[in-house]
């Protein structure tokens, strides 16, 4: 079974080749891990696919929040989820099938981002599944390269508002001064 | 005792001072109380030990050179579990960093709180493959708890007081700080009064009284409790708390390797060690136990042998402070999380008094059955392992100034060690266990004896294991003749190596036939008196010997080759279906493997 987990961090170097390691050293199977900012300062966020059982993925957050920098790590399995992936796919085009590929990914809500004679870039963001059905009806065109992230995913509905210190930390900016380490690590408690 | 939050930050604000990245270092080691220092210089790491000097020469710091980098984590080891604090080794980049990884290793895996500081290539010649360059930080990221790479003179100080505090606190573990050589050249300004602040650093979870009195609970309602007790107990102090339960709730008690003397092991509710060379009846009460009681261990293989066969019968109660260690190997029907100084006085209260006398009477016919001292009776004119360790004991276990320390190697005379002398106060036997590091016993003896110079340490060591380590008994003699006493159990083999081979491998002894040189002629020109032993009626006058003579001492026992350690589970067995003792009257009708020696 595939499980998601968030994980936030401290933005130090080599934070993500310690998450790595410790994953590939403790033999756990990552689907697909995406890093970038969060809405906190210094903070980065992690979002997993890890393929196990419960027993695995119980080790896998343990182990994470036993990484010094790794401030919290959240199991959003099973809940309500919003996950989104994107892909950016060069297709080959001619005259003729150009109008139909067009129609294509209007029907999948993509876009266009590049057009060339014989070739264009098509953008999609969307459900792993969208984006994997519309990467297949495109391949009968020929795709000449593409690029695939792996899902970033957040809860959906109400959540509690006591990791929402980002924003204390950007008034305390927009103040002219810097955030203090309270405002700036809050978010991170596990 | 270590202090339990890390926050040493007094009322009024210190005053920064301006200094050097290197003589930051001192500084922040001397506010951590170190006092002695376990390394080996080199060209990155040069300007540290050069603002090292007018420390030493004030008497502050004093800086042990090792032969060998790998032996300055052992000491630094050995110094952290004799004296239960901060162990610090430092070393320089490259090769001298490398070379301690062995070490940390060891240290981490035994949950021991050593600080590593390795000196690093300049900020500018980083990543270029320069000289004496490698990726310290990525190397020992596995090993250690955390580990720093220091490219601002700024965060210096922080960063050391952070390492402290981690190494320390929670369960205890490595820490490495690399300093680019730059950044100890560089001027900065020196405070050491900083809150830290990890967010992501537990290191005490809270504990629930919830879990506790479910535990009591269970404990209460037993029938045939069991106590099974790692080094985490030692480690939390919680030695006598541990006995108080025992004996109000009369649960027998059962050590991890590392646990030994947890309680004392003449102690009648004592039955030693369990496991892969545990006595029989040791893990047989494991496999019979109606409630398990693990506190401070980690369910390792060598504990548990099968583990789907594992105390199938029993609920489980784990007392553990890292929350990562329930539930990884054996999932506990109760998890206990939370330093085990507060939550063992907590349960104490909550455990009623209780007698088990039916469970223990069984336990006494198992161990009836299959009693160590067999081997002991056994009327032999060759020189065998057990009987020089039980002498050894014999010799040495009232001396004066506190219990002796011994510390083993590994392999089998670390098994014998563990088995036939008795460890009756908690850090008695320091020992390599989880990372079965060979060559550990000499320079964590040294480091051991360094930081208790009036104890009686010894080191017991195989001939292969002290082969690997054994350049560093110049530092007994750079030291001023520390007074270590050396056992080493030569019998001409690998012995655990050989044992696997005769009974897995069909006696193919591949690779573990060893030369060795004459260990007294060696320990000779190191100018350290020494004695060979090859019969039984040397042993008691030469330890007699090594006792009254000042300083160290080596004694060669040239025992008997091909003796195996029994009783043993074979890996990947369970834990009761062991290959016993070859005691005649046991082995009738017994069709297990035939032990030979």
């Amino acid at each position: 079974m595939k499980y998601t987990l968030i994980a936030w961090m401290r933005d130090k170097p080599g934070v993500l080749s310690r998450v790595a390691g410790m994953m590939r050293r403790r033999n756990f199977n990552i689907d697909s891990l995406q890093v970038g900012h969060s809405e906190t300062p210094g903070i980065s966020r992690m979002t997993f696919v890890v393929d196990g059982n419960e027993r695995m993925v119980d080790q896998v957050i343990k182990q994470l929040r036993k990484l010094v920098d790794v401030t919290r790590v959240e199991n959003i399995s099973g809940q309500p989820i919003v996950a989104r992936e994107m892909a950016l796919i060069r297709v080959s085009t001619n005259a003729e099938n150009r109008s139909e590929i067009v129609q294509m990914v209007n029907i999948y809500r993509g876009e266009i981002v590049d057009v060339a004679l014989d070739s264009m870039i098509v953008q999609i963001v969307g459900s792993e599944e969208r984006v994997a059905s519309l990467i297949d009806l495109l391949d009968n065109f020929g795709i000449i390269e593409m690029v695939r992230t792996g899902p970033v995913a957040m809860a959906r509905g109400q959540v509690e508002h006591k990791y929402r210190h980002g924003t204390a930390v950007w008034r305390a900016q927009a103040n002219g001064r810097d955030a203090t380490a309270a405002e700036r690590f809050r978010t991170g408690g596990v | 005792m270590p202090k339990r939050n890390g926050n040493t930050a007094s009322s009024s604000p210190e005053t920064p001072v301006r200094m050097k990245g290197a003589q930051m270092v001192w500084e922040a080691l001397l506010r951590e109380g170190v006092r002695v220092i376990f390394g080996h210089p080199g060209g990155a790491i040069l300007p540290t030990y050069d603002a090292l000097a007018p420390y030493e020469a004030a008497g502050k710091i004093h800086h042990v050179l090792v032969r060998h980098e790998q032996c300055a984590a052992h000491m630094a080891d050995g110094w952290a579990r004799a004296t239960g604090e901060v162990g610090v080794c430092i070393a320089t980049s490259g090769p001298g960093a490398t070379n301690l990884v062995t070490g940390l290793a060891t240290a981490q895996m035994d949950s021991v709180p050593v600080v590593a500081i390795t000196g690093q290539v300049p900020t500018n010649l980083l990543g270029t493959d320069a000289f004496q360059e490698s990726d310290v930080v990525g190397v020992t990221a596995p090993v250690c708890k955390h580990n720093y790479l220091v490219t601002d003179v700024n965060e210096l100080p922080l960063i050391l007081k952070e390492a402290f505090y981690i190494a320390r606190e929670g369960r205890p573990g490595v820490v490495l700080i690399d300093i680019c050589k730059d950044v100890q050249n560089a001027e900065g300004w020196f405070r050491y009064d900083f809150e830290i602040n990890l967010p992501g650093f537990e290191p005490w979870p809270q504990a629930d009284m919830e879990a506790i009195r479910r535990a009591a609970e269970l404990i209460n309602k037993a029938e045939r409790p069991l106590v099974l007790a790692g080094h985490g107990v030692q480690l939390a102090g919680v030695g006598r708390e541990l006995l108080q339960m025992v004996e109000k709730a009369e649960i027998p008690v059962v050590t991890t390797l590392l646990g030994a003397g947890n309680i004392p092991e003449s102690h009648p509710l004592s039955l030693g060690m369990g496991g892969m060379h545990g006595e029989a009846y040791a893990n047989r009460a494991v496999q019979s136990c109606d409630v398990l009681i693990a506190m401070g261990m980690r369910f390792d293989d060598r504990i548990t042998g099968r583990l789907d066969s594992f105390a199938k019968q029993a609920k489980i109660i784990h007392f553990e402070v890292d929350k990562a260690e329930v539930g990884k190997n054996v999932v506990p029907d109760v998890a206990v999380v939370g330093d085990l100084a507060e939550t063992l006085p907590a349960l104490l209260p909550l455990i009623e008094e209780r007698r088990h006398q039916v469970w223990l009477q069984e336990i006494r016919e198992w161990k009836r059955d299959t009693e160590q001292t067999d081997i002991l009776n056994y009327e032999v004119d060759e020189l065998i392992p057990p009987f020089v360790i039980r002498q050894l004991w014999h010799a040495t276990h009232h001396v004066q100034n506190g219990p002796p320390i011994i510390v083993t190697d590994v392999g089998q005379h670390q098994m014998w060690e563990s088995q036939y002398f008795i460890h009756d106060h908690p850090g008695q036997l320091i020992t390599s266990g989880g990372l079965g590091t060979m060559g550990f016993a000499l320079p964590a003896a040294i480091g051991a004896q360094m930081a208790h110079p009036n104890r009686l340490v010894w080191a017991v060591v195989g001939d292969g294991g002290f082969q690997m380590t054994m350049q560093e008994l110049a530092v007994i003699k750079q030291e001023g003749d520390l007074p270590v006493k050396v056992a080493i159990i030569n019998n001409g083999f690998l012995g655990m190596v050989r044992q696997w081979q005769q009974l897995f491998y069909e006696k193919r002894y591949v690779g573990t036939p060893v030369w060795s040189p004459d260990f007294v002629k060696l320990a000779e020109a190191y100018q350290i008196p020494a004695l060979a032993v090859t019969k039984p009626e040397q042993v008691v006058p030469a330890i007699e010997q090594a006792l009254s003579t000042p300083g160290p001492f080596l004694i060669d026992f040239r025992v008997k080759e091909e003796v195996n350690v029994y009783p043993m589970v074979a890996p990947g067995a369970a834990v009761d279906q062991l290959i016993r003792r070859p005691k005649p009257a046991v082995m009738q009708g017994y069709s297990g493997v035939q032990p030979s020696w």
